[in-house]
């Protein structure tokens, strides 16, 4: 069964923002995760890269499925985590310890676009 | 094949027009016909179509001849093939695809029904045959390219320069251009032109000079900027060995990739495409033990480094254990693929020429590092013996003089190119491709004996 | 990772006890030709007595690779048991049953073969003379003609290599035609959902845009929807792309009204020829009002697969688009000539090659496969204008047959009249946690090849069965037979099921490793042990 975290902002495509002051984590949901079944690969953006709300910005591959990342806020990408280009597997172990990009914010105000996590867990009841 | 064909009337039927057990490839008796039918409900097989909208449906014969037997069949190809009507002429034309020696052990693999009659690998179980001798063939590529990975294949040379400039147009994120050089195959350069329009890549011809690149029109390119690729030959169209020194780190600086189109017989002997920094190898795999069957098929290689391997178009096998613990091989890294990625995918193709990529597998298994080598010093010696007895007669001279050349080059003559080319039909050679007005390219490899050169250099002495 | 040493060369490795009847129930072969290679071995052998004043030492040393290829040295006799012993891992429709839903798997005929291996036709070189190879040059434009009489349409390339390759030469058709004709902003693909991958694919290479058209729960076109889109964005749609009988193996039972409004609108209809086998004998794609499509020789027209490839996937359009198609194109000089005899000298030139056409478009090097283009003819002189007919219906009695023989054990979601394939969505009894890819494996062990699975994608536990017109009743109810077997085991041994298969030279393999870390050469395998 999947997991949900609270004090996230979820995005429909099933990506989560964790705010800390200016900037935000970015990952996918442990629902996503589930989903995809065992992450073989991420393909991630560069330090520096702009990433656009509603825009993707890298890819989530498994071995039978590939699912491209959207971005759920906009902002300049200050770190990857580079722990998940040697074990990608990590996305599996936990979604939510194991962020993918950390953003500079460009504009907070995006992330009221997002859903907290009683709406996200409707959103996949659904 | 009127004079072949034989009348026969339609087959007498009680299921519309469908007979039982009349024809060798159709196993089905009256007796089966009807129980099937029975057990679907329906009288007739066209019952079957009735979903089909009447104003669609075929109700004539259709323009074809009558059926043939297999005798009739094979007197018809027998005719075809008659010298009359396709000759077999000593071939010194090359231009893309060559008359290379396979030993006889090739075809007769090849035509195993196990590698021929079976589909697709998907189902790894039962398909380990095929897995297998790509992994080799993917092993044999790198070796020969010097790249790390290779693909399971392609179409042909062209479509697989075509796709590494796609390949190279993904791959850069603020590029304007791909640049390809005047020395590729114009044959290619067409596939490249064709593909590129509708794909949306603008691409910049680089000027040849010399029969080479001109390094001045490429650094002059280079130095504006937004180049995603850099597409060259080697040898190049004209057959020289092009020096290409410099140019990855140049292309590498602005992140373009720098592609080379290869001939894998000649990677015996020349620098590898790996050697000169390239990030893509590309080209015809048909000079390593593919008949040339008027030039189809044959086998598109692709090869690329570590780093570029889920940017590769097409498929690729990988090495795995079995739940028993067994080493074996599996498609693999199917995510970049049209049939999960749909239109994300890196191309659009979803197959490759695994039984052309076994003809290579074989033939480099038995050539293995002597036997390549021993093809490229016969082919080249060959070229350069015919070369310089051409230029002895007086009649021809190097297009491009002072230029290395591997095994073909291109001679100007001094009279009328056509008539000569006619009457070395006439006497049974192919000898060579004419590439401009007066421009003959010829190819000599290890199949060429030192009589038949002599005798069209004979030929040629007009 | 395992060891792999030369004491295993010539082993065989043991397997699991007999659990059922597969004909793959015997051996690995393991070995990399590598693996097998000794300094000194040599398989092929060249004449000596050559003018060697010229070697690639004059090369300058700057052009010449520094080290030699590692390439494999054996003898013949090691090279010819290492790729005997191989085969033995494979399975083709020579070895058995082969229901791959999609591919039609159908019998390629030895004699094709034979013909294929002819030595004029293998040594002809692709720049010879016309002159000098009118008999394949009548192959190549006599396989024109019947493929255009055999779908309904005008004129036919050869050029493509495969269906996929077909489909983007087909798609730069129309595109050619759109920016010849008024050159508008037509740069939308209408794209049914149930589509095969390849379509939306070849759109995006092609630099079009994929609109989705919606399916019914039927699997059919959802007509409201096309209509909807059409109305919105009808000015920019290029083509519709659509398989019929569809991914299902369903007829469109309103492709006359689709192909009528799409063409109302300006776009042209595109037929992905994937599902043509169903058609031949009963419907021609022209008739329905199909501009341009692919076919591909090696389902419908019975040339090998090959393991993958080659195979071709000429493309043909109806009349008025004929000066798009790409260039080499094989013409016919004087149509009065006696069709089809051997010219009588050189001087009468009855076929030759044009490279003149209005959009010079070009999709490789030089003719295609022409190869497999020999066997396509070959097949269709074989069946002839009373044989072909029969193609169409056979598949389609036979796919027929097994829908309904099968359906108690196994869930069919769409009733009705299938074509040449049908698709059941699992078994029935879905509590016992048996899945498609569990049915699918153990009918490996069973001496059969699996259906395709999990495509189309309209149903989770698809399992799509295309039987051909080429195998015989008996065949196919000894499949049925252990069809039902495996519905039974899957109630009363779920754990055999779930685990096969048990009688192949492998068991299922580790794709998620052959992901993580790629291993795709020898190089690598041996730095990674």
């Amino acid at each position: 069964m999947a997991t949900f975290e609270s004090g996230l902002r979820y995005s429909e495509s099933h990506e989560y923002v964790r705010v800390e002051g200016e900037f935000g984590y970015i990952g996918i949901s442990d629902y996503a995760q589930h989903a995809l079944g065992n992450v073989v690969y991420v393909d991630m953006p560069e330090v520096d890269d702009e990433v656009t709300a509603g825009e993707e910005f890298g890819a989530v591959e498994s071995v039978k499925a590939a699912s491209d990342l959207i971005a759920p806020v906009s902002g300049t990408v200050v770190e990857v985590n580079e722990a998940l280009e040697d074990e990608p597997e990590l996305l599996n172990k936990d979604a939510f310890a194991n962020w993918i990009i950390k953003v500079q914010l460009s504009d907070p105000a995006e992330l009221d676009n997002l859903m907290d996590v009683e709406a996200y867990k409707a959103h996949c009841e659904n | 094949m009127n004079n072949n064909q034989t009348t026969r009337q339609p087959l007498p039927s009680l299921t519309g027009g469908v007979g039982g057990g009349s024809f060798k490839y159709f196993p089905h008796t009256s007796e089966d016909l009807q129980e099937m039918l029975q057990a679907c409900g329906v009288s007739s097989v066209h019952d079957l179509f009735a979903d089909v909208p009447e104003a669609a449906r075929f109700q004539r014969d259709y323009n074809l001849p009558d059926a043939l037997s297999e005798t009739d069949l094979r007197l018809f190809f027998e005719q075809l093939t008659s010298p009359l009507a396709t000759q077999q002429l000593i071939c010194f034309a090359g231009a893309g695809c060559y008359d290379h020696y396979a030993p006889s052990v090739v075809q007769n693999l090849i035509e195993r029904s196990e590698f021929l009659t079976s589909y697709t690998p998907y189902q790894a179980e039962i398909s380990q045959g095929t897995l297998h001798y790509i992994f080799e063939y993917q092993s044999m590529i790198a070796e020969l390219t010097g790249l790390d990975i290779s693909n399971a294949s392609m179409y042909d040379g062209a479509t697989a320069t075509a796709e590494a400039v796609m390949m190279a147009w993904s791959n850069a994120k603020k590029a304007t251009r791909v640049l390809v050089s005047e020395t590729l195959d114009p044959k290619v350069r067409r596939v490249v032109d064709t593909y590129a329009h509708f794909h949306g890549v603008p691409l910049q011809l680089i000027p040849a000079k010399d029969g080479a690149l001109d390094r001045d029109a490429l650094d002059r390119e280079l130095s504006e900027g937004g180049v995603a690729g850099v597409i060259v030959q080697q040898p190049n169209y004209y057959g020289i060995v092009e020096d290409y020194t410099g140019v990855a780190e140049k292309v590498h600086e602005q992140k373009g990739i720098f592609v080379i189109n290869a001939n894998p017989s000649d990677l015996a002997i020349l620098k590898t495409p790996g050697e000169w920094g390239a990030d893509v190898a590309v080209g015809e795999g048909q000079s390593l033990g593919i008949p040339m069957t008027f030039g189809g098929p044959g086998v598109g290689f692709m090869a690329c480094t570590e780093k570029l391997i889920r940017k590769m178009p097409g498929r690729i096998v990988g090495q795995t254990l079995d739940n028993r613990g067994q080493r074996c091989f599996v498609l693999t890294l199917q995510a970049r693929e049209q049939h999960i990625r749909r239109q994300k995918a890196t191309s659009n193709i979803c197959s490759n020429q695994s039984l052309m990529a076994l003809y290579v597998t074989i033939y480099l298994s038995l050539m293995g590092k002597e036997g390549l080598r021993e093809v490229a010093e016969m082919s080249y010696a060959g070229a350069h013996t015919l070369c310089d007895k051409l230029i002895a007669t007086g009649h021809f001279r190097l297009t491009f003089p002072d230029k290395p050349f591997f095994n073909e080059f291109c001679l100007d003559y001094d009279g009328d190119l056509d008539a000569l080319l006619a009457e070395a039909t006439e006497c049974g050679y192919l000898a060579g491709v004419k590439v401009g007005e007066k421009t003959l390219m010829l190819a000599v490899t290890e199949q060429r004996t030192p009589e038949e050169i002599e005798e069209l250099c004979e030929i040629l002495n007009k | 990772m395992e060891e792999f040493t030369t004491s295993q060369i010539h082993s065989t490795l043991p397997l699991e006890g007999e659990r059922g009847g597969g004909l793959l129930g015997r051996r690995l072969y393991g070995n990399l030709i590598f693996e097998l290679s000794k300094k000194g071995r040599k398989g092929y052998s060249l004449p000596q007595d050559y003018d060697r004043t010229h070697t690639t030492a004059e090369l300058p040393a700057a052009l010449r690779r520094t080290e030699a290829a590692r390439l494999p040295e054996c003898d013949e006799l090691t090279v010819v048991r290492h790729y005997t012993n191989l085969s033995h891992n494979n399975f083709g429709v020579n070895d058995g049953f082969y229901p791959l839903g999609s591919c039609t798997m159908k019998y390629n005929p030895v004699i094709n073969e034979e013909i294929a291996a002819m030595r004029a036709f293998a040594a002809l070189h692709p720049l010879q003379p016309a002159e000098t190879c009118q008999g394949a040059l009548e192959v190549y434009y006599n396989l024109q003609q019947s493929l255009a009489e055999l779908a309904g349409l005008s004129e036919f390339t050869l050029n493509p290599c495969a269906g996929a390759h077909g489909e983007l030469t087909g798609l730069m058709v129309i595109r050619a035609y759109h920016e010849a004709t008024a050159p508008s902003h037509r740069t939308k693909v209408l794209i049914p959902d149930s589509a095969h991958g390849t379509n939306p694919a070849s759109a995006a290479v092609c630099g079009l845009e994929v609109v989705e058209v919606k399916s019914l729960p039927d699997g059919t076109v959802d007509v409201d929807h096309l209509r909807e889109l059409l109305s919105e964005i009808g000015p920019q749609v290029a083509a519709m792309m659509m398989t019929n009988p569809n991914t299902l193996g369903i007829f469109e039972p309103r492709v006359l009204e689709i192909t009528k409004m799409v063409h109302e609108a300006g776009g042209l209809m595109y037929y992905d020829g994937a599902n043509l086998n169903a058609l031949l004998g009963e419907c021609r794609p022209g008739d329905m009002g199909f501009d341009v499509m692919h076919i591909n020789l090696h389902k419908t027209f019975s040339t090998p697969h090959g393991g993958g490839g080659p195979g071709s996937g000429p493309v043909g359009v109806r009349k008025g688009l004929e000066q798009f198609l790409p260039t080499p194109r094989v013409v016919m000089e004087n149509k009065e000539i006696g069709k089809g005899e051997a010219p009588a000298s050189s001087n009468s030139l009855i076929f030759t090659i044009s490279h003149s056409q209005s959009a010079p478009l070009s999709v490789g090097s030089f003719f295609g496969n022409f190869g497999v283009m020999l066997k396509a003819y070959a097949y269709i002189l074989s069946l002839g204008r009373e044989h072909v007919k029969q193609v169409g219906p056979l598949a389609t009695l036979n796919a027929n047959y097994i829908k309904e023989r099968l359906r108690d054990d196994y869930l069919l979601p769409i009733q009705g009249l299938c074509k040449h394939e049908v698709v059941f969505d699992g078994l029935v009894d879905k509590s016992t946690g048996v899945t498609t890819m569990d049915v699918a494996k153990r009918l490996l062990d069973y001496g059969y090849h699996a259906p395709t699975i999990y495509f189309p994608l309209l149903f989770h536990e698809s399992l799509m069965i295309e039987p051909t017109e080429n195998e015989s009743k008996e065949t196919i109810d000894a499949f049925i037979d252990v069809m039902h077997r495996i519905a039974q085991e899957a109630k009363t041994d779920p754990e055999l099921v779930k685990t096969a298969p048990h009688n192949t030279p492998i068991g299922r393999v580790d794709d998620v490793l052959a992901a993580k870390q790629p291993v795709t050469t020898y190089w690598k395998s041996v730095e990674s042990r």
